[in-house]
């Protein structure tokens, strides 16, 4: 066996049949760690590299753990038929991808190798040699971009957005992979037209961008908090209705001059 | 003729529709007695002459008197029932459960029916009658003692033809849209001035050929009881737009069936009235229109081509037919009303694949049947889709169009699975490429076959439940004696014991099945049925009695997944792992994992225990039963007979499981499913066909669920069975595509009359062209690595939930049950509990 299929890396779940990250039927890996903090992520639990006990419908479930890329391709390998048929694959997500790069690359060249189509979905909060290590072996990046105004980004997500945006450029003016741009609509955070605006607008600089998908804010993580003793900063706050999104949409489709999505 | 070219266009539904469809749905549905009636004054009249011969009178005696009536604003002519979705009853295959029933099949939860007190009167004197004479008794008495004891003790329940008649037919539509009843006629004519009166088998070939003449003239007879009904009508009618449709009605009827016809409306009106007339014959139900998309197309095309008609109105045409096969409808007794709930006739309707030289004949018509179904959006007919690689992209997803709806239709087949396994058992090239679907998943080829599909419910856990009590149930000796459990030292050992309890179980529902066959052919044969099927006019024979090219007999078996998790969980805890003993387990499933027994649990362990005690020479009295009842209540609601549950279960739980992409539990599987298929296959039937397979449970894996005690795999006592080759209900914890793949490995080939694959999901699952996709992606894909059939629900389980709360609101909420769609709320409790179960796809 090559030896970039024995790299390991940490995960905390794989999920297939999914139909909303990236084209076709996909099988998502999910890699623990992130740089981020988002008061909305929905998936709390794969912001700790370290391995943690959260508590699912009152029993203790251990998240994460150690495998090797190998063991994940066998899993990858699975759906195959339904990648064919639908021009699906697998896709990175996390966490944020980029904090194991070794892994990150290394499942995505085992992938290629292996004729399956790649995405990943990313803030692209690394350095850019990082990025550039894999973009060859990278089909499809789901990039996301959630505020322009680095002062508000800082104070929702823990970090400034300036390397996140100049990351995006590059990607963009690589060619290398087919970029789409996602933002979660986050009411009382990015969900007015002037915020949507920008982002849309900084799309269009980017020259090369296939889709804009704009991805209501949703609380089926808020449990997860709780199972993981950790207090739910959203509160009661509400979905943003179709109204709005469908406003937001527009807003997006004429600034952005590229195919605009609700959902992924 | 372009056979690669269609319109698929969406045509608008007229406003004749909704309003056909509520008439029908206005009242509950309702028994009447005309026909019962009709049928006994008929044989009174024919006492002791040839069956065959009193067979056909009988049919013509009905058709000459039995009440007609045109609906409000109908098309297409032809009502059974003066009640809309009325029933008949046919006393001659059995009648007691009715009259039993006569005061509760009004309130039952599943499919309840109204009955008035004269009805009920009438039927009751009817009735009498046929005390000694029906098919049923017959049946009875052509079984051996041991079959009839397995049946009590339900192993297998082959109650579908035991009680009611056949069905399960496609006929030769075909041919009387071309030549008429009247052009059929003339080949029995022809047939018969052929034959010498001194062949050895001209009685029986002379009397047949006789009996189909008077058929096919009793049908012209009654169409032109509905030419001269509608001439009445129209000359009455003040409404101008309807007096020209009821002229065009008389028109109609005075032309076919008797004649070939000459355009597609009248073709429309040729086959509702052999739809509507072969289920007046017998009792039968998925007597199914097969491939409408292409006998139908000539006609079609050739009014389009010269302006005749416009496609606007071929729609509304096979809307109306799509209504009509909703105003059919049948009475069972109320536990096989559980098991083919929601009033469904199976009337199986085939769009899309290949032809017999193997090119894609997807059609105008194709599209229309899919939009028929959207716009009638009613159970009927079961409607189905053909799938193969050449099959149109677009044709699917407009197929999933209808998915997307909600209404669990349509089904999707693979053509690729179903065309060799049907070579398999003999069927050539050509007619395996013509197949098309009867019933709920059953494949055949059309006009040629007596399937006897469907022929019994085949429980695969009850021989398990042997295996562990040395083949006793409730102190009767039921299967084999194959050894004490706990003895057994070897996995090898014990799934042989499995296997012996299987095959003596296989070979008593074999005695079971061939009784019954026989008891038709001789008490029911069905001339008017047999003069549309290959070859019974040149062997002069009826389906009945061998007249069919093809004759098979199809029983299915289900709880595959139980009985792969049962026997995977004993081979890795009892004989891999050692983390239990075969007693421990045995006495969990006694106990039913210490969850409560009910009385007749109770009854049934008391019952064991006395003959056991019999059998060894002890005195069992009264007070010795009072003794080991006490004991087994007391041992059922020991403390620690709950805690092992408790921990055995849990034991269970953590074995992998069949439906989760795991090759050596698929592998295991597959093994187990063997067990049923390969012994099967092996007997013959009386019509000179061999038994084949099925493995789907229609709805009966609630019912016969309930008739199970604990399994190995953690189920508790009677609760429901898989369903069909689908994982059980929740075990399934990777995904659809996972499960897909889980299900691909078994043998969907040596089940050659078919298999099951239910999927459920949410709507978002399919929610715009990507979801659309998608979702054919998924189907494609499973079809590629050789499943058989799938079908979906898509509906949300807060839908359901609140579809239990408000039945009234949810009136029209359609959800595929197993191999066909029903109403929701006319589902009993239990089974709408099971369909919210299943696991939810797709989020």
């Amino acid at each position: 066996m090559e030896d970039y299929l024995n790299t390991k890396g940490r995960i905390f779940d794989m999920q297939r049949y999914s139909i909303h990250d990236g084209n076709g039927i996909r099988t998502i890996v999910f890699l623990k760690g992130c740089v981020l903090r988002c008061r909305w992520c929905c998936n709390p639990e794969s912001q700790e590299y370290a391995i943690q006990t959260m508590l699912v419908q009152g029993e203790p479930k251990i998240i994460g753990r150690d495998v090797t890329v190998q063991e994940v391709m066998e899993k990858v390998e699975r759906d195959r038929p339904y990648y064919r048929r639908t021009g699906g694959g697998m896709t990175l997500s996390g966490g944020e991808s980029l904090c194991q790069p070794d892994f990150a690359e290394a499942l995505l060249r085992a992938a290629k190798e292996r004729g399956i189509n790649t995405a990943m979905e990313s803030m692209g909060c690394a350095k850019w040699e990082v990025i550039e290590r894999i973009l060859p072996w990278l089909d499809q990046y789901l990039l996301d971009i959630k505020h322009m105004n680095p002062a508000k980004h800082k104070e929702y997500t823990g970090r400034s957005n300036e390397l996140m945006l100049e990351n995006a450029r590059k990607i963009a003016a690589s060619g290398k992979t087919e970029l789409s741009i996602r933002i979660p609509v986050i009411p009382g955070f990015n969900d007015t037209p002037e915020e949507i605006r920008a982002i849309a607008a900084y799309t269009r600089e980017l020259q090369n961008v296939r889709r804009l998908h704009l991805l209501p804010y949703h609380r089926l993580g808020q449990d997860k908090y709780a199972g993981l003793g950790r207090e739910y900063l959203m509160g009661d706050v509400e979905p943003p209705t179709n109204t709005r999104m469908q406003e937001l949409l527009d807003v997006a489709v004429q600034t952005s001059k590229v195919e605009c999505q609700i959902g992924g | 003729m372009g056979l690669y070219t269609y319109d698929s266009t969406d045509i608008p539904k007229t406003d004749r529709i909704p309003k056909l469809v509520e008439h029908l749905y206005a009242k509950m549905p309702e028994i009447e007695s005309a026909r019962a009636v009709l049928i006994t004054e008929s044989y009174r009249q024919t006492e002791n002459e040839p069956m065959i011969l009193r067979r056909a009178k009988a049919f013509r005696h009905i058709l000459e008197n039995i009440p007609i009536i045109i609906r409000d604003l109908e098309l297409i002519v032809g009502s059974t029932t003066i009640a809309p979705r009325g029933c008949q009853t046919y006393p001659e295959f059995s009648y007691e459960w009715l009259e039993a029933e006569f005061d509760t099949v009004e309130t039952r939860s599943a499919d309840p029916f109204y009955i008035s007190e004269q009805t009920k009167r009438e039927l009751k004197e009817a009735n009498a009658y046929w005390k000694g004479r029906t098919t049923s008794e017959l049946a009875t008495s052509y079984m051996e003692p041991e079959t009839l004891i397995a049946m009590e003790h339900n192993m297998f329940t082959p109650g579908n033809y035991f009680y009611n008649g056949v069905g399960h037919v496609t006929v030769k539509y075909e041919e009387v849209l071309a030549i008429g009843f009247s052009g059929i006629r003339e080949k029995a004519e022809a047939e018969l001035a052929s034959i010498s009166l001194a062949d050895g088998d001209y009685q029986k070939k002379s009397r047949f050929l006789q009996a189909v003449m008077i058929s096919c003239d009793a049908a012209v007879m009654y169409a032109r009881r509905y030419a001269k009904l509608a001439l009445q009508e129209a000359e009455k009618c003040t409404d101008e737009v309807r007096k020209l449709e009821l002229l065009q009605i008389a028109q109609n009827c005075a032309n076919v069936p008797e004649k070939g016809a000459t355009g597609f409306y009248e073709a429309c009106q040729s086959f509702w009235f052999v739809q509507q007339l072969l289920q007046i014959e017998s009792s039968g139900h998925s007597i199914s229109p097969g491939r409408f998309d292409q006998y139908m197309y000539p006609y079609y095309k050739k009014d389009l081509d010269s302006g005749k008609i416009t496609r606007a109105f071929a729609q509304e045409l096979m809307d109306c037919i799509w209504v009509k096969l909703n105003d059919l409808n049948k009475c069972r007794d109320a536990a096989s009303a559980e098991g083919f709930a929601g009033y469904s006739l199976f009337q199986n309707l085939i769009a899309g694949g290949q032809n017999a030289e193997g090119i894609d004949v997807t059609n105008d018509l194709s599209f229309m049947s899919i939009r028929a179904s959207m716009h009638v959006f009613l159970p009927q007919p079961s409607f189905s889709i053909r799938v193969w690689n050449g099959s149109p992209h677009e044709f699917l997803i407009k197929a999933a169009e209808l998915t997307r709806t909600g209404i669990g239709l349509p089904a999707y087949y693979n053509d690729e699975v179903i065309i060799p396994s049907l070579m398999s058992r003999g069927v050539s090239l050509q007619d395996a490429r013509e197949y098309n679907i009867i019933g709920c998943v059953e494949p055949q080829k059309a006009g040629k076959t007596e399937g006897w599909h469907d022929a019994a419910f085949f429980n695969m856990c009850r021989p398990l439940e042997l295996v562990f009590t040395n083949g006793m149930d409730k102190g009767v000796q039921v299967g084999p004696q194959t050894g004490n459990v706990e003895n057994m030292q070897t996995f090898d050992e014990f799934y042989h014991a499995y296997e012996v309890q299987m095959e003596y179980a296989i070979k008593l529902l074999v005695n079971a099945d061939n009784a019954i066959d026989v008891a038709h052919a001789e008490r029911c044969p069905l001339p008017f049925l047999s003069s549309m099927v290959d070859d019974c006019m040149k062997r002069g024979k009826t389906v009945q009695e061998g007249g069919a090219i093809y004759n098979f007999t199809g029983p299915q078996g289900f709880g595959v997944a139980n009985m792969a998790d049962s026997l995977y969980a004993v081979r890795k805890l009892v004989y891999e792992e050692k983390k239990l003993t075969m007693k421990e387990l045995k006495a969990a499933l006694l106990t039913n994992y210490g969850e409560g027994l009910d009385r007749e649990d109770i009854a049934a362990i008391t019952a064991n225990v006395a003959k056991a005690m019999r059998d060894a020479g002890q005195p069992v009295g009264e007070s010795e039963i009072g003794a080991i009842l006490k004991t087994v209540v007391t041992a059922s609601e020991a403390p620690e007979i709950k805690e092992n549950g408790v921990r055995i279960r849990k034991l269970i739980e953590e074995v992998p499981k069949f439906g989760n992409d795991i090759p050596e539990v698929d592998a295991f599987a597959r093994e187990v499913a063997y067990t049923y298929t390969r012994p099967l296959q092996n007997y013959k039937n009386p019509r000179g066909g061999s038994f084949q397979a099925g493995l789907y449970p229609v709805s009966a894996n609630v019912p016969l669920g309930a008739q199970t005690g604990a399994t190995p795999d953690g189920r508790l006592a009677h609760t429901p069975v898989a369903d069909g080759v689908s994982p059980s209900a929740g075990k399934d914890v990777d995904g659809p595509t996972a499960a897909a793949n889980s299900v691909s490995r078994l043998d969907h080939y040596i089940a050659s009359n078919g298999t099951l694959f239910n999927q459920k999901f949410h709507p978002s699952a399919l929610s715009g062209k990507t979801g659309l996709e998608n979702f054919v992606g998924l189907i494609r894909s499973y079809f590629d690595q050789k499943g058989s059939h799938m079908q979906f629900n898509v509906v949300s389980r807060e839908t359901l939930l609140d579809a239990q709360k408000h039945p009234d609101q949810y009136k029209h909420l359609v959800v595929r049950v197993a191999g066909y769609s029903a109403l929701f709320t006319t589902l009993s409790r239990s089974l709408q509990d099971d369909i919210i179960r299943r696991t939810e796809q797709g989020f």
